[in-house]
C-alpha cells in the first residue's frame, strides 16, 4: 500500500520519543549479548561433543560478553548506582524485566563456568553452570529484540515479526565466528557451520522485514542506519563466503570471523540509528496511522 | 484582552458560552481575536474614523435608541450661534489660537451658559519646555462635570433646530461612511456592516452592548476623544447605565485604577477633587466656589475638600484657618511627567523617587527618559529588582553609545528593595471602581518593604527631625496626622487604619457610611469621599469574599465599589423617564411607587427618594437641582453629553486626526494632526515627518506597541522570573510574510527598527497575523512590537520606548505609543557610536529638524 | 470485547482494580476542551511552581508563540500554538485566520505503555488511575521514552531519572485538583471523574457541531482506541497530527504476546540450529 506523499505535522517536530539510551553502550550490549548467549549454548555442545578448545574459547566469550554487556548496560542507565532496581520486580510486560532476570543469572553462571574453565576449579559446579548458562543463551539472543520492538518507535515496532529472527541469526554468526577466529581449525567446523547458517539466515531475514516493512523500513535503507546496514550486510555476506572457502585456512578463518563479527556489530549499530531516525522524523508515525484510520473509516 | 488580561477575560468566554457574540477590533490578531466571533483589522490611530463610521451609520440609518437619545443626553441641547465645526474649518473647531495651539472654548457653549471655569490659564513655563506649547488651560481633569454650566442649556426635543446637538453631530460624521473607513482604517464596507449590523441589533429596549478597550485607545495623542467617540455611540445606543452596556476600560496595572482615585496624578487630590493652583484660589472659598459647579453632586464639593483636610491635618485644620487649606501644595504650571522629564534635562528637578516605575526602559522615548534620570543630584528607586533606572547609569545604551560616562553622571542613586504584593496587606481597585483586599501571605524578606512602610517611617524620620523648628514652612509636615498604629517586626503601618481613614469617620469617631454624611463644618474627616462607605460599619468591605453563588447575580458582597458600593454607575437609566424599566429583560434599577423608592439588586445612583416626576426648582443647589428623569447626575445637566461644551482642550466632538506620525495624510481633514496636542522640543525627542511631507518616505512603517500574556510591562517583574522568561525568551517584532519580503526579513532572524529618535534590534517573527493594509490606494504595513524588554534580567533585548516619542493628548498627558511610524530592515543594529551614526543618516535623509513635527494647525 | 483482568489492550473500566487496589475512589482526569484555550499558558506557570520543575530553554523557537516546544522532563504542560489561514472566498481578499491553542499533558492512558515496560516497577497506576513516577526507585534505563506512543515522559538532563506530569498525586491526595486545571482561567482544563467528563465532552462536542463548527471532534476519549482511553482526552479543533498527536496511538503491549512467542522461536530455532551444527562426523 503506497502510503500518502502528504501528511500534517507540528512543525516538522517529532511525535513520540526517541530512544534516550546512549550509543554504543545499548548497539554493543546487544551484539554482545547476543554473542554471550550463542557461545554459552556452543560451549556446552563442545565440551559434550568433547571439543575442549572450542569450548575454552567459547565459555571466555560467553563470559566475556556478557561482562561487557553488564558494563554497558548498567553505565547506560541515568542513575547507575540504582542497577539493582532492575531485580524488584518481575514483569512480563517489560522485555527490560524480563532482559534482567535472564541477564543477571546468565552473567553469573557464564562467569562461574568460564572460572571453572580457566582455572580447573570446581569443575563439576562449573559445568552445571555452564549448561545453566546455556539455557539460557538463545533467550539472551532474542529478548532483545522483543526490547526494541516493544515501543512506539515505528522502525522497531513494526519490524517485531522478524526482528528476532534477525537477532537470532546474527548471534548465531556471531557466536560461531568466535569458533573461526579463535579456534583451531579441527575442532571449529561446528561453529563454521553455525556460523554461515547465521550469517546467510540473517541476509534473508532482513530482506524479508524491509521488503514487509515499505515505507516504514526506509529508515533501515536511507540516511545513517541505512549506511550501517549496508556495511553489516556487506561484512555479512563476505563472512558468510569467507566462512564456506576458508575450511583449509586458520588465517582466512579468522578473516572471515572478523568480518562476521564485525557486520553482526554493525548489524546492531544499524537497525538502533534507523529506530532513531522513525522516531525523529513524524511522518514515520503520522503517515500509518492516518492511512489505518482512512481504511476503516 | 486576552493577552493582557486573560483572567478577566474568562468572563467574555462566559458571556460567549450564554451566546455573546465578540467582536475583536485591533491592528494585529491575537489570542483575543482567535477565540473573537469576529476579527477587525484596523489601522493603528484610526478608531475614531471607525467608530465615527459606526455614528454615522447609527444617525443615517437612524437606528439610535431615541426616547433614550432625547431623554438622558443633551442631544436636544441648543448650541451657540458662533460655533463652527471641523466641517466649517477643515478639521479645526472655532477658537484655535495657532500662536499658543490651545482653543479658547468659548464659543463651544451652550446657547446661553456660561462655563463655570473656563480660563486660559498663560502661566509660563522655563527653559527647555519654553518653547514647547504645554499650558495649563480649563480643568479637564475631573470626572463627570468638569467645569460644571452654571445653567441649563436651552432643548428642542424634537432634535430639528439646525444648531441642536443631535444635527451637529449628524453633520460632523456625515462624511465618516463606509467608504471612508476603508481610505482611512483599511476595514472593508462588509466587515464595516457585519459590525454595524451586529451592534445596532443588538441594542434598545431588550438588548446591551459593551465595548472594552485598553490602552489602544488611550496612549493616542487623540485618546481622550477616542473614548467621546465610544461614549457619543453608546450613548446613542442607550447602552450607558444599563446592564450588560457601557464602555469598559482595562487598565495597565492592577490598582491604576486606585492610583487615580487616591491620586499619584500631579494634578489630583484624592477623589478627582482637582489639586489647587499657585497663582488663584487662593483661598477655599473661591477654590471651592470657581470648581463647584451649582448642579450636580460636585456642588458638594466644599464637603469633601474640607473632610479631605481634616484627614490630613486633624485637629489643627479648623474653620478660622480654612482648615489648612494653605498647607496644600500648589501647582505652579504643568508637573506632568513627561514635563518633569524635560524639567530635569533643564537642572530644574533635584530629587526624584521611583516606586515601581521604570522610566528608563519602560516610559516613551527612553533615551529622554534616561537623560533626565543622569541630570538629578538624587534618585531613589524601589523596586523588587535592580531595574534599568536603577542601572542606567553604569551600563546604560548611552555607556555603550560613549554619550555618557558612569563618572560623568551626577546623580545619586539609592535602590530599597521593594515587597510584592503577596508579602503586605493593601486594596487593588480595578477598572469597574471595585477594591478587592489582598492579604499578605508571607514576610517580605531581608530589607524587603512595603511603599506604606517606607513613606510611613520616612515621613516619621522627617518630622523627627523638624520637630523643634519654629519655621512656618514646616507646618504642614509637623500638623499631619502621622499616627497609624505599626506592627510586627518591621513597624509595619497598619494597611487597615490607612484604609479606614480614606473611609472617614464622624463627629463621634465612627466610620463613615456614605459621602452623603460629609460635612463642611469640620465634622467629619475622610481621605477620599468616592471611597467614603468602604469601611461602613467597621467592617473592611474591600475584604468580602461572599462567593457569586450564595447571592444576587450583582454579588455587591464581593469587595466594594466606589462610590457607595455601587455596581453600574448612572444606572438611573436602565429605567425610562417614568421609572420603569426600559424592558423586562434589561430591568436593573426602576422606580417603586409602594416604597416611594428607587430599588433593585444593586444600589441606585440616584437619590433613593427622588420621585421620576421630579422638577427641581430655579434657584435649587447640588443634586437637588438634578431633575428625577436625569440619569447622568454627576453632570451639571443631568445628561449624557455627546457634545462636550466645556472641558477637554482639543474638541467637543471627536474629529479623526492621524497620529504624530503616520505615512498616511489626513483623508478626511487638511488638518493633519490633533491641532491641540503637546509635543516636545528637544533634540532627543525629534519626530519623524509625516504622511505628504518629505522625509517621510524614510520612515515609512507603520508601528505599534502592546503586550504579550507572557511578560508584564517593560519586564521588571517577569524576565527575571525563569518560569515566565522561557515562555517567551527574546524580544521579537511581528511583521507580514508581504513585509518581510519587501524588506527582506527572515523569520527568526534579525531585525533592526529606526526612528528618529533611536535604533533598536529584535528578533523577526514573521506571521500571516499580521496583514497589510489597503487603502486609499495603497498598501500600508504595520509592524507589532511588544515592549516588555530591556538591557537587565534573564531575558533581555532593546526597549521598544528607544522608538517611542514623546507626544501627548492635551487634556491628560498621556504619551502616542500605539501608532507612529518607522523604518525597518534585516540585521543586527550597530553599536556603539556607530548606533548614533545610524539613527542621524536617518534624520539627515529625512530632513528631520526640531520644527518637524510640532505644527498645530497644518496646510498642505 | 469484554475486558478481562489484566487485559494488556482494549476497554478496561476500572483501572484502579485491575491493578490491584481494594476500594479505589473514583477514576479522575483531564478533558481539555481546547476550543476555549486563550493560549495564556497559566497552566505550564503552575505546574512549574508547583511541582518545582526546572526552566528548560530560554530561545525563542519561531514556532508561533509556543517556546516551551513540547512535552518532555521538564515540561509537563505544554501549550501549542497553530496559526491558519484558509484560502480567500474571493481572490485579492485575505482569508480567514485560524489560530489554534491548546494545553498537552499526560495522557494518563488506561493501557500505559510506560508502565507495562518500566523494568523497576517504578511507574505504578495510583489508586485514582493516573500513572505515577515514583521518583526515587527510578535508575534511569529510559526505555519507557520511546514506548510511550505520544511521546510525553523523557528523561531529565544532569538527573538522570525520568519525569512527567503526575496529574498532581500530591493534591489529588488532599482532595485538590491539579494547579494546571485550579489555574486555568476560562475552564479550558477541566478535572474530574473520568465519566462525568466523557459526559460534558460529548454535550459539548454537540454544542460546537451545532453552531457550525464541524471540525470540532474529541481526542483520547474512546475506551475502545489502542490505548483503551486515556485519563486526560481532549477536544480538538483540526486533526491530532496538526497538534502533534498521533492520530492513532496503540499501546505497543498490545503486541507483546505475540512478539513473546516468535522470541521464544526463534530462540528454539537458534538451540536447534546450534545443535544442528554440531551433529555429524568430525571435524
Amino acid at each position: 500500500m503506497v502510503p500518502e506523499a502528504e501528511f500534517r505535522s507540528y512543525y516538522g517536530r517529532p511525535v513520540i520519543k526517541g530512544p534516550v539510551w546512549k550509543t554504543p553502550d545499548v548497539p554493543v550490549y546487544l551484539f554482545a549479548g547476543g554473542l554471550a548467549g550463542t557461545s554459552a549454548v556452543i560451549a556446552e555442545l563442545a565440551a559434550w561433543t568433547r571439543r575442549p578448545a572450542l569450548e575454552r574459547a567459547s565459555r571466555v566469550a560467553a563470559a566475556g560478553g556478557a561482562l561487557i554487556g553488564v558494563t554497558a548496560l548498567v553505565h547506560d542507565l541515568g542513575r547507575p548506582e540504582r542497577f539493582l532496581n532492575m531485580l524488584r520486580v518481575f514483569k512480563l510486560t517489560s522485555p527490560l524485566s524480563v532482559g534482567s532476570w535472564i541477564l543477571a543469572p546468565f552473567s553469573g553462571l557464564a562467569a562461574a563456568a568460564a572460572l571453572s574453565a580457566l582455572t580447573g576449579t570446581l569443575p563439576r559446579l562449573g559445568r552445571a553452570a555452564g549448561v545453566g548458562a546455556a539455557a539460557l543463551g538463545p533467550a539472551m539472543a532474542t529478548y532483545t529484540a522483543v526490547l526494541f520492538a516493544d515501543t512506539a518507535v515505528p522502525a522497531w515496532h513494526e519490524a517485531y515479526p522478524e526482528l528476532p529472527y534477525v537477532f537470532a541469526a546474527s548471534a548465531a554468526a556471531a557466536g560461531g565466528a568466535v569458533g573461526l577466529v579463535a579456534v583451531p581449525l579441527d575442532e571449529s567446523a561446528p561453529a563454521r557451520r553455525l556460523a554461515v547458517a547465521g550469517g546467510a539466515t540473517e541476509l534473508v531475514v532482513e530482506r524479508v522485514m524491509e521488503g514487509r516493512l515499505g515505507f516504514v523500513g526506509e529508515p533501515y535503507r536511507e540516511g545513517r542506519g541505512g549506511r550501517l546496514l549496508k556495511a553489516a550486510r556487506l561484512l555479512t555476506a563476505a563472512g558468510t563466503l569467507g566462512g564456506l572457502v576458508t575450511r583449509r585456512s586458520r588465517v582466512g578463518s579468522a578473516a572471515a570471523g572478523v568480518a562476521l563479527l564485525a557486520g553482526s556489530l554493525l548489524t546492531r549499530f544499524g537497525v538502533f540509528e534507523a529506530g532513531r531516525a522513525s522516531a525523529r522524523d513524524p511522518k514515520y508515525t503520522v503517515v500509518p496511522q492516518r492511512a489505518r484510520l482512512t481504511e476503516s473509516a | 484582552m486576552a493577552e493582557a488580561h486573560p483572567v478577566g477575560f474568562q468572563w467574555v468566554m462566559e458571556a460567549k458560552r450564554r451566546g455573546a457574540t465578540v467582536i475583536h477590533v485591533d491592528p494585529r490578531f491575537t489570542r483575543t481575536s482567535a477565540l473573537a466571533d469576529q476579527y477587525v483589522p484596523i489601522r493603528a490611530g484610526t478608531d475614531i474614523a471607525f467608530l465615527g463610521g459606526l455614528i454615522n451609520y447609527v444617525l443615517e440609518n437612524e437606528k439610535d435608541f431615541r426616547e433614550y437619545v432625547v431623554a438622558y443626553t443633551n442631544a436636544p441641547a441648543i448650541l451657540r450661534e458662533d460655533f463652527e465645526d471641523t466641517e466649517d474649518l477643515d478639521g479645526l473647531f472655532s477658537g484655535f489660537d495657532p500662536q499658543h495651539n490651545t482653543y479658547d472654548t468659548s464659543t463651544w457653549q451652550y446657547a446661553g451658559a456660561e462655563a463655570a471655569s473656563d480660563r486660559r490659564d498663560t502661566e509660563s513655563d522655563t527653559g527647555a519646555a519654553a518653547e514647547n506649547k504645554n499650558k495649563e488651560s480649563g480643568r479637564g481633569d475631573r470626572m463627570g462635570a468638569a467645569g460644571a454650566v452654571s445653567a441649563r442649556p436651552e432643548l428642542d426635543e424634537t432634535l430639528q433646530h439646525p444648531r441642536c446637538v443631535y444635527q451637529v453631530l449628524k453633520r460632523h460624521f456625515s462624511r465618516y461612511t463606509p467608504e471612508l473607513v476603508q481610505r482611512v482604517c483599511g476595514i472593508t464596507p462588509e466587515q464595516f456592516r457585519i459590525v454595524a449590523e451586529a451592534i445596532t441589533r443588538n441594542s434598545g429596549r431588550e438588548r446591551t452592548t459593551a465595548f472594552v478597550y485598553s490602552v489602544g485607545w488611550t496612549h493616542h495623542t487623540v485618546g481622550v476623544q477616542y473614548i467621546r467617540t465610544a461614549a457619543i455611540l453608546q450613548a446613542l445606543l442607550g447602552n450607558i447605565g444599563r446592564p450588560g452596556g457601557g464602555i469598559l476600560a482595562l487598565r495597565g496595572h492592577a490598582s491604576i485604577q486606585g492610583s487615580t482615585d487616591i491620586p499619584t496624578l500631579f494634578n489630583l487630590l484624592p477623589g478627582y477633587i482637582p489639586m489647587p493652583h499657585a497663582h488663584a484660589e487662593q483661598t477655599l472659598d473661591s477654590f471651592v466656589g470657581s470648581d463647584a459647579g451649582t448642579t450636580g453632586y460636585w456642588g458638594n464639593m466644599r464637603s469633601y475638600v474640607v473632610s479631605l483636610l481634616k484627614a490630613w491635618w486633624g485637629d489643627a485644620a479648623t474653620a478660622d484657618n480654612d482648615f489648612c487649606f494653605d498647607y496644600l501644595p500648589r501647582l505652579t504650571g504643568n508637573h506632568a511627567t513627561y514635563q518633569t522629564v524635560m524639567d530635569q534635562i533643564d537642572g530644574k528637578v533635584l530629587g526624584y523617587f521611583l516606586p515601581g516605575e521604570n522610566p528608563a526602559v519602560g516610559t516613551a522615548n527612553a533615551r529622554l527618559q534616561r537623560a533626565g534620570l543622569a541630570n538629578l543630584e538624587w534618585l531613589v528607586v524601589r523596586d523588587l529588582s535592580l531595574i534599568e533606572s536603577a542601572t542606567f547609569w553604569k551600563d546604560g545604551p548611552e555607556v555603550e553609545t560613549g554619550e555618557m560616562r558612569p563618572t560623568d553622571i551626577g546623580t545619586e542613586v539609592f535602590f530599597l528593595p521593594a515587597a510584592a504584593h503577596t508579602e503586605k496587606d493593601g486594596t487593588f481597585t480595578n477598572t469597574q471602581r471595585l477594591l478587592q483586599w489582598h492579604h499578605k501571605a508571607v514576610e517580605p524578606i531581608g530589607d524587603c518593604r512595603s511603599d506604606l512602610w517606607f513613606y510611613f517611617h520616612l515621613g516619621r524620620i522627617i518630622r523627627d527631625r523638624l520637630a523643634d523648628s519654629t519655621d512656618e514652612r514646616d507646618r504642614p509636615l509637623l500638623d499631619l496626622t502621622w499616627d497609624y498604629p505599626t506592627e510586627g517586626a518591621y513597624d509595619e503601618p497598619s494597611t487597615e487604619a490607612v484604609l479606614r481613614e480614606i473611609n472617614g469617620w464622624g463627629p463621634d469617631g465612627r466610620a463613615l457610611s456614605s459621602f452623603t454624611e460629609l460635612a463642611a463644618d469640620g465634622s467629619t474627616r475622610c481621605g477620599c469621599w468616592i471611597y467614603c462607605g468602604c469601611y461602613a460599619d467597621e467592617v473592611n468591605q474591600p475584604a468580602r469574599r461572599k462567593p457569586g453563588s450564595e447571592q444576587s447575580w450583582v454579588a455587591p458582597e464581593w469587595g466594594w465599589a466606589w462610590p457607595a458600593n455601587r455596581r453600574i454607575l448612572y444606572n438611573r437609566a436602565s429605567a425610562d423617564p417614568t421609572g420603569r424599566p426600559w424592558s423586562e429583560r434589561k430591568a436593573y434599577v426602576h422606580w417603586d411607587e409602594d416604597s416611594g423608592r428607587w430599588t433593585g439588586p444593586d444600589v441606585p445612583d440616584f437619590e433613593p427618594n427622588k420621585r421620576p416626576d421630579y422638577a427641581p426648582p430655579d434657584d435649587a443647589r447640588a443634586e437637588h437641582a438634578i431633575g428625577g428623569a436625569e440619569p447622568f447626575i454627576m453632570q451639571s445637566d443631568g445628561r449624557a453629553w455627546l457634545y462636550v461644551p466645556t472641558g477637554l482642550r482639543d474638541g467637543p466632538l471627536p474629529a479623526h486626526y492621524e497620529p504624530q506620525e503616520s505615512p498616511v495624510a489626513n483623508p478626511l481633514y487638511t488638518q493633519q494632526q490633533n491641532p491641540a496636542r503637546e509635543t516636545y522640543v528637544h533634540p532627543l525627542n525629534r519626530y519623524n515627518p509625516s504622511a505628504a511631507q518629505q522625509g517621510s518616505q524614510v520612515y515609512p512603517y507603520v508601528f505599534t506597541t502592546y503586550r504579550l500574556t507572557e511578560h508584564h510591562t517593560a519586564g521588571g517583574m517577569s524576565r527575571g522570573l525563569p518560569y515566565l522568561a522561557e515562555l517567551q525568551p527574546e524580544f521579537f517584532v511581528e511583521v507580514s510574510p508581504q513585509l518581510a519580503a519587501e524588506r527582506e526579513l527572515e523569520h527568526l532572524g534579525w531585525a533592526t527598527l529606526v526612528t528618529a529618535r533611536s535604533a533598536i534590534e529584535a528578533r523577526v517573527l514573521v506571521t500571516e497575523r499580521m496583514r497589510p493594509l489597503r487603502l486609499d490606494g495603497r498598501i500600508v504595513h504595520q509592524i507589532g512590537i511588544p515592549w516588555h524588554w530591556g538591557p537587565n534580567g534573564l531575558s533581555t533585548g532593546d526597549a521598544a520606548n528607544e522608538l517611542v516619542s514623546a507626544a501627548l493628548d492635551p487634556n491628560v498627558h498621556i504619551m502616542e505609543t500605539k501608532a507612529a511610524t518607522c523604518d525597518i530592515r534585516p540585521g543586527r543594529r550597530p553599536r556603539g557610536p556607530a548606533l548614533l551614526e545610524l539613527v542621524e543618516d536617518y534624520r539627515r535623509r529625512a530632513g528631520v529638524s526640531e520644527r518637524t513635527g510640532t505644527e498645530g494647525a497644518t496646510t498642505r | 470485547m469484554t475486558p478481562s483482568r489484566n487485559a494488556l489492550s482494549g476497554p478496561l473500566h476500572d483501572v484502579a482494580t485491575d491493578a490491584g487496589y481494594a476500594a479505589p475512589p473514583e477514576r479522575v482526569g483531564f478533558f481539555t476542551d481546547t476550543s476555549v484555550c486563550i493560549g495564556c499558558k497559566a497552566c505550564e506557570v503552575a505546574c512549574k511552581e508547583w511541582n518545582l520543575v526546572p526552566e528548560d530553554g530560554l530561545q525563542l523557537t519561531g514556532m508561533s508563540y509556543d517556546n516551551s516546544v513540547a512535552l518532555g522532563a521538564d515540561t509537563w504542560r505544554h501549550v501549542a500554538f497553530i496559526e491558519q489561514t484558509a484560502p480567500p472566498a474571493v481572490p485579492e481578499a485575505d482569508g480567514d485566520i485560524r489560530w489554534l491553542m491548546s494545553s498537552d499533558v499526560c495522557k494518563h492512558c488506561t493501557h500505559a505503555a510506560c508502565l507495562d515496560v518500566c523494568p523497576t516497577g517504578s511507574l505504578i497506576r495510583t489508586e485514582f488511575g493516573t500513572v505515577v513516577v515514583q521518583e526515587d526507585i527510578c535508575n534511569g534505563c529510559g526505555y519507557c521514552v520511546p514506548a510511550c506512543p505520544y511521546g510525553v515522559i523523557d528523561q531529565r538532563p544532569g538527573d538522570g531519572r525520568v519525569f512527567k506530569c503526575t496529574l498532581c498525586y500530591d493534591r489529588l491526595v488532599d482532595g485538590m485538583e491539579p494547579a494546571c486545571a485550579k489555574a486555568c482561567p476560562t475552564e479550558s482544563i477541566q478535572f474530574g471523574p473520568l465519566d462525568e467528563l466523557r459526559e460534558r465532552a460529548a454535550e459539548r462536542v454537540q454544542t460546537l457541531h451545532d453552531a457550525g463548527v464541524a471540525q470540532a471532534r474529541l481526542y483520547g476519549h474512546d475506551p475502545d482506541d489502542g490505548v483503551g482511553g486515556d485519563g486526560a482526552f481532549f477536544l480538538l479543533l483540526d486533526e491530532p497530527e496538526v497538534y502533534g498527536l498521533p492520530p492513532d496511538p496503540v499501546v505497543t503491549t498490545r503486541d507483546l504476546p505475540d512478539m513473546w512467542r516468535r522470541a521464544a522461536t526463534a530462540a528454539f530455532a537458534l538451540a536447534v540450529g546450534a545443535t544442528v551444527s554440531f551433529l555429524g562426523r568430525r571435524p
